[in-house]
């Protein structure tokens, strides 16, 4: 696991390696103050003079400005380090996920990718900055300060071997109890988080229904489940504070009453003044670090499930990648299925499609009809590769798609997805996806043929219209003609439409498959459709059932051999409203 | 729609925020928050005493170490042991009293504070929903509360024992020489100045990291939901180029915060250093001379007052440390309660309305009372303002007279809209989008309310039903379906709590959703997350036909209810459909005219009017507009 986070450390490893450094020299500095303090303190007592106290002063503030100036400079290459370590992660991740495949990103959900590409990585870059100060400078203070005191205050010393091991166990034990709880409230934080978010953008069904109040008992019970974890387990973290203040105090008390017997009996000798105060500044800076120790530890132990979520996504391969001396040119558009079974997973029991045995000539148009599940959208999703068969070989221009570079494939196959999105940014911008080059008579040509420029031309910024994200503000049929339009410029050999017209009316439907056929006649056109209409002048039409082609054939065909086809066909035409505009 | 009206994000928070945030978590925990604060108070003072006791118990071995005479000494040293360890023992119980009662307190703070958001969020109307992005919304959940676990967990205590911890030292202080502190004083003035100049700049780039946190957010979501089209136009490179912009942004921001935040600490510290040489020197230098001091306990400077104020000033620097180390946490803090408040400020729906749904019982007369039990008739009661009730039967008569309506004051989008339907009547509306149909519906149930006309239900004003009554006998099924996480059995029953199992399984099988789930692996009780993701967009729209269909109103609304469903299926759900909607008046809006023609009337909008009106035939005969869609002569979007 970390030998793959550090692998994004890159071009901040030297501030990340000089850190530590930088806090080592600080640490030194600082525990040394209080020991030239000490004898300062010392020399005083003994009726030095004034020169004594200039000399000790000035190497004083000598130490303060060296310390200063590397803890300045250790604060500023840590805060360079960890949060350059974070970018680098975020971008890793990002550029890693675009190159997942469909399957890929199948298996994460959207909002997990996005909460693992901000939150976990907010912490992974915390537990990352205390690693390399904190974690680094702790461990320093306690060794120091436990010689320092040893050497300054000899047997007084003795008192850590006692306060010392209560606070580590007393801090062991805060953190194993605490640890599995804040894991499993974090956890029920997220899913109360959901449900807000579910709750916000089902607002109209809450109040339709009039359920606000029954939305409000049911997160109300959730809330309160999670504020009684989030209480037990900051109840018992809250313990850290008095412990720590136990310890100190014990040892004040040890100093003050042994320390003074010690220097009355030994008149001074075995102990001084100077180092009963010393010990005293000391005991309370080696807890200090012990507490920030288990702080540190902590953070880093519920850190540790973030990491891990990053690391899942860095160390996931792309199950789809182009091959080595790939192909690059697509001879023309035709398709051909032999012998295709399919499913989305390995672990999936069900086959998506199974013998599948399909020719496509170039140019021909090929009509999809089925129900919902029947897999219509699983097979077109094979001919641009966005998913690999299972068996059997799905072949472009006579050659396997496995054989192509993946960029060169999908140029020349089009597909305007079913779940198709624009992005926020002019209607040009969202244009240039299908091709950045494309001018801007390419691009009216093109939605031209998509039915799209008449509604741009009514916009009162034309081409240059902003579309909000997600193209909320085009209605649902704008949005389908520009999708088309989009990938019209990429003059594709093979373009599929996986139910792109649904909400476009039928006359405008019919328009747009005209203009295909008279301005695109080479290209291989594969439609998908719940309306007959949009497929009846094809020159095949496939019935598609539970994964399988049920029939195959002209319309006329069809309504001749197959039952299926013929109720669906009257079905849509008996009510007469979908009729076509020819 | 969204995005025109997001909190601004990254602002300091404007003044008051503070003493309103406070008030709050005093309201609620009254008792426990003022006995937090006392315990902290009595823990302050307590740990800032010893000092005193150590210059006490050094000064002893001072007088006794020379003739090493223990006895002499140990009484008095054993008295000040008994007085610390009394100190000890109240501040030890403190520090566990507080520590445990603010575990409490800013838990049960952000419980009650999270309730009191949500509950205020289901009170406020529609058109806070359609005009904030939900993002935004979410965010309040999540960013801005967890600011505020900080403020109030670590922030408020740690700045009131500082601040308590730095007057008492400095009475101490005082009272040992006012001279030497008048120098800690100078120390502390460049302190706070640096302090503030250190915290300014990092408070500053912390609140901007909070925006551009915000904006890779935002950026990351729209492209993975639109990973899919990123794939099949290639444009991996391109997103990569965009999201490095945002990314180096969101660095910059916080690598600068982090390193102002950073550099406080070790300054400050060190310059506490610097303080404690120059007490020493000073107060060497003032020992050496033997020169007079002035203080509140008239005690002349001797070793014995130069060494504990030593340690004080460590103390001091140390408390002031403390103090600006918090300085980010309650900027961001209070910058989050800023837009909590901004959510708890939003005015919530109003409802004047008086006229009740109650259940009723037909007399012989054919007269209607009121009765408490389920009768399956229900009834308007309409208080007078003379104190007589009477009562109405619920039939669902829906009129509209001469509406207008505007969701801004500026644009009207309906204009002169008079209908009506009568009980059992299907009605439905055809129109490009944007023509104003789902707008009628969104003024039968009043999400919106209109600027002029009138709507009667059953002759009643609508102005005048409660708006939970009123929406109560309306049922809707909405284009985008919107599912519960829970059980398929809990999403249907989610349109009437009181539907018994077999109800829901009846209702289900109207809508023709029986069929796929009792397919579905564990049938009625298979959990549905996410939205129902594990549906298909059809699926859930028969479910949430099938919870209409259970809630039983007289009135529905369907807005684009099979937009989802294909035709095959359609024609299946259809027959189901028309038993729901047999008896019931129902409003229609419908993309295939092949679903609204059998409709008792059907109104075709443009731009906010109605254009035509009549049967299926009528419109026909009229060869109008809607002629000319149902032979495809027009588009219809």
């Amino acid at each position: 696991m970390i030998k793959v986070l550090a692998r994004s450390i890159r071009e901040y490893k030297k501030a990340s390696i000089l850190t530590p450094l930088l806090v080592t020299v600080e640490v030194i500095l600082e525990c040394a103050i209080p020991f030239v303090i000490a004898n300062l303190v010392n020399e005083m007592q003994a009726g030095c003079t004034m020169d004594v106290i200039v000399r000790y002063g000035v190497a004083l503030i000598a130490m303060s400005v060296i310390s200063l100036i590397f803890g300045a400079a250790a604060g500023s290459t840590c805060a360079t380090a960890s949060t350059g370590f974070a970018r680098n992660l975020r971008k890793d991740m990002f550029y890693k996920i675009q190159d997942y495949s469909f399957e890929n990103i199948d298996k994460f959900s959207v909002s997990s990718l996005v909460t693992r590409l901000t939150t976990d990585i907010t912490n992974v870059q915390m537990a990352f900055m205390m690693i390399i100060r904190i974690a680094i400078r702790c461990p320093l203070m306690l060794i120091f300060s436990f010689t320092m005191g040893f050497v300054m205050g000899g047997r007084l010393a003795m008192i850590f071997l006692f306060t010392v091991p209560i606070l580590a166990i007393g801090l062991c034990l805060v953190i194993r109890k605490t640890m599995p709880l804040f894991r499993r409230v974090f956890r029920k934080y997220d899913a109360l988080n959901d449900s807000v978010q579910e709750n916000v953008q089902a607002m109209r069904v809450v109040k339709s229904f009039v359920r606000e109040d029954y939305e409000k008992k049911k997160f109300g019970a959730a809330a309160e489940n999670v504020q009684k974890d989030f209480t037990r387990a900051e109840r018992i973290l809250a313990l850290n504070s008095p412990l720590m203040q136990f310890c100190v105090y014990a040892g004040m008390v040890f100093v003050m009453s042994y320390g003074s017997y010690a220097v009355i009996t030994s008149r001074g000798l075995d102990l001084n003044v100077g180092q009963m105060s010393a010990m005293l500044t000391y005991s309370f800076q080696i807890l200090m670090s012990l507490m920030m120790v288990s702080m540190v530890f902590v953070m880093i132990t519920m850190s540790a499930e973030s990491a891990e979520r990053i690391v899942e996504v860095l160390s996931e391969t792309s199950t789809l990648r182009s091959p080595e001396n790939a192909l690059t040119e697509v001879k023309d558009g035709s398709i051909d299925f032999d012998g295709v079974n399919f499913k989305y997973s390995k672990k999936a029991e069900r086959m998506a499609l199974s013998d599948i045995d399909l020719h496509i000539k170039s140019g021909e148009i090929i009509g999809i009809l089925g129900g919902t599940g029947s897999s219509k959208s699983s097979l077109v999703q094979l001919i641009p590769r966005l998913y690999d068969v299972t068996e059997g070989s799905v072949k472009v221009g006579g050659v396997d798609v496995r054989k192509y570079d993946l960029e060169a494939l999908r140029n020349q196959v089009a597909v305007v997805l079913q779940k198709n999105v624009l992005f926020s940014g002019t209607i040009k911008d969202n244009l240039r996806w299908g091709n950045p080059n494309a001018t801007d008579e390419q691009m009216e040509e093109a939605c031209r043929l998509a039915q799209a420029d008449e509604f741009i031309q009514q916009f009162p910024n034309k081409y240059d219209t902003w579309i909000e994200q997600g193209g909320s503000n085009v209605s649902g049929g704008q949005k389908q003609r520009l999708c088309i339009a989009r990938a019209l410029l990429k003059k594709p050999k093979i373009l599929i439409l996986d139910d792109s017209t649904s909400a476009v009316d039928t006359r405008t439907d019919a328009l747009i498959r005209k203009g295909f056929r008279e301005f695109i006649p080479d290209t291989t056109k594969i439609i998908i459709a719940q309306r007959v209409a949009s497929v009846q002048d094809a020159d095949r039409i496939i019935l598609m059932e539970g994964g399988r082609i049920a029939a195959m054939g002209t319309h006329d065909e069809l309504m001749k051999t197959n039952a299926v086809y013929q109720d669906i066909y009257n079905s849509q035409n008996r009510a007469g409203g979908d009729k076509d505009a020819e | 729609m969204p995005n025109n009206n997001s909190i601004a994000r990254g602002r300091r928070a404007p003044k008051g925020v503070m003493r309103r945030l406070i008030r709050m978590v005093f309201e609620f925990y009254p008792k426990l928050l003022p006995l937090a604060l006392i315990c902290i108070l009595v823990n302050a003072i307590v740990s800032s005493m010893p000092s005193i006791f150590m210059q006490n118990a050094i000064a002893v071995v001072e007088e006794h170490f020379a003739s090493g005479d223990w006895a002499a000494a140990s009484g008095r040293i054993f008295y000040l042991l008994t007085i610390l360890i009394t100190m000890y023992v109240i501040s030890l119980g403190a520090n566990v009293a507080y520590n445990q009662l603010l575990a409490i307190i800013t838990q049960g703070s952000l419980a009650k504070l999270r309730k009191k958001m949500f509950n205020h969020m289901q009170d406020l109307p529609i058109r806070y929903f359609d005009t904030h992005n939900h993002g935004d919304i979410m965010s309040f959940y999540t960013n801005d509360i967890d600011t505020l676990r900080q403020l109030i967990s670590q922030s408020l205590p740690q700045l009131m024992i500082s601040g308590v911890t730095l007057i008492s030292v400095f009475c101490i202080m005082l009272y040992y020489s006012i001279y030497l502190a008048l120098v800690v004083v100078c120390g502390v003035v460049v302190m706070t100045l640096i302090a503030r100049y250190v915290s300014g700049h990092s408070s500053r780039y912390f609140l901007e990291q909070q925006v551009t946190i915000a904006r890779t957010e935002g950026f990351m979501e729209e492209m993975m939901n639109g990973q899919k089209v990123v794939k099949v136009f290639c444009h991996e490179e391109g997103a990569k180029a965009d999201f490095d912009k945002v990314n180096d942004a969101l660095f910059e921001n916080s690598c600068k915060a982090n390193r102002y935040a950073n550099i406080l600490m070790p300054l400050l510290g060190n310059i506490g250093n610097v303080m404690y040489v120059v007490v020493a020197l000073v107060g060497g230098a003032m020992l050496l001379n033997g020169a007079g001091n002035l203080s509140l306990s008239g005690m002349a400077l001797g070793i014995s007052i130069v060494v504990p104020f030593l340690n004080m000033t460590k103390q001091f620097a140390g408390a002031i440390g403390q103090v600006s180390n918090q300085v980010n946490m309650v900027v961001m803090g209070l910058a989050g309660a800023h837009r909590l408040f901004s959510l708890l400020d939003e005015q919530p729906e109003t409802d004047e309305g008086y006229v009740t749904l109650v259940n009723a019982q037909e007399k012989p007369d054919g007269s209607l009372v009121e009765v408490a039990e389920r009768t399956n008739t229900w009834a308007w009661k309409h208080p007078h303002h003379d104190g007589t009730v009477s009562y109405t039967r619920l039939m669902g008569d829906v009129r509209f007279f001469d509406v207008d309506f505007g969701y801004t004051p500026e644009k009207t989008v309906l204009h002169n809209i008079t209908l009506y339907a009568k009980p059992g009547q299907k009605v439905a509306f055809v129109g490009s989008t944007g023509a104003g149909k789902t707008t009628i519906t969104n003024l039968i149930n009043r999400f919106y309310d209109i600027a002029d006309g009138k709507i009667r239900y059953d002759d009643i004003n609508i102005n005048k039903i409660k708006k939970a009554d009123l929406r109560h006998s309306l049922g809707i099924v909405l284009q985008d379906t919107n599912l519960f996480t829970g059980t398929v059995m809990d999403n249907i029953r989610y349109g009437n709590l009181e539907a018994s199992d077999e109800e829901c399984i009846a209702a289900a099988k109207l809508a023709g959703a029986d069929d796929f789930i009792s397919r579905l692996p564990e049938g009625y009780n298979t959990m549905l997350t996410g939205n129902g993701a594990n549906l298909s967009q059809g699926q859930r729209q028969l479910l949430a036909i099938a919870r209409a269909a259970v809630a039983d109103p007289p009135v529905m609304i369907m807005d684009e209810a099979t937009s989802s469903i294909d035709t095959h299926t359609e024609a299946i759900v259809q027959k189901g459909m028309d038993a729901l909607m047999a008896g019931r008046t129902t409003f229609v809006i419908a993309h295939r005219l092949s679903t609204v023609q059998n409709a008792d009337a059907i109104m075709v909008l443009d731009h906010g009017r109605i254009i035509e009106r009549g049967t299926h035939e009528d419109l026909i005969k009229l060869k109008g507009t809607y002629y000319q869609l149902y032979t495809g002569a027009l588009e219809l979007d």
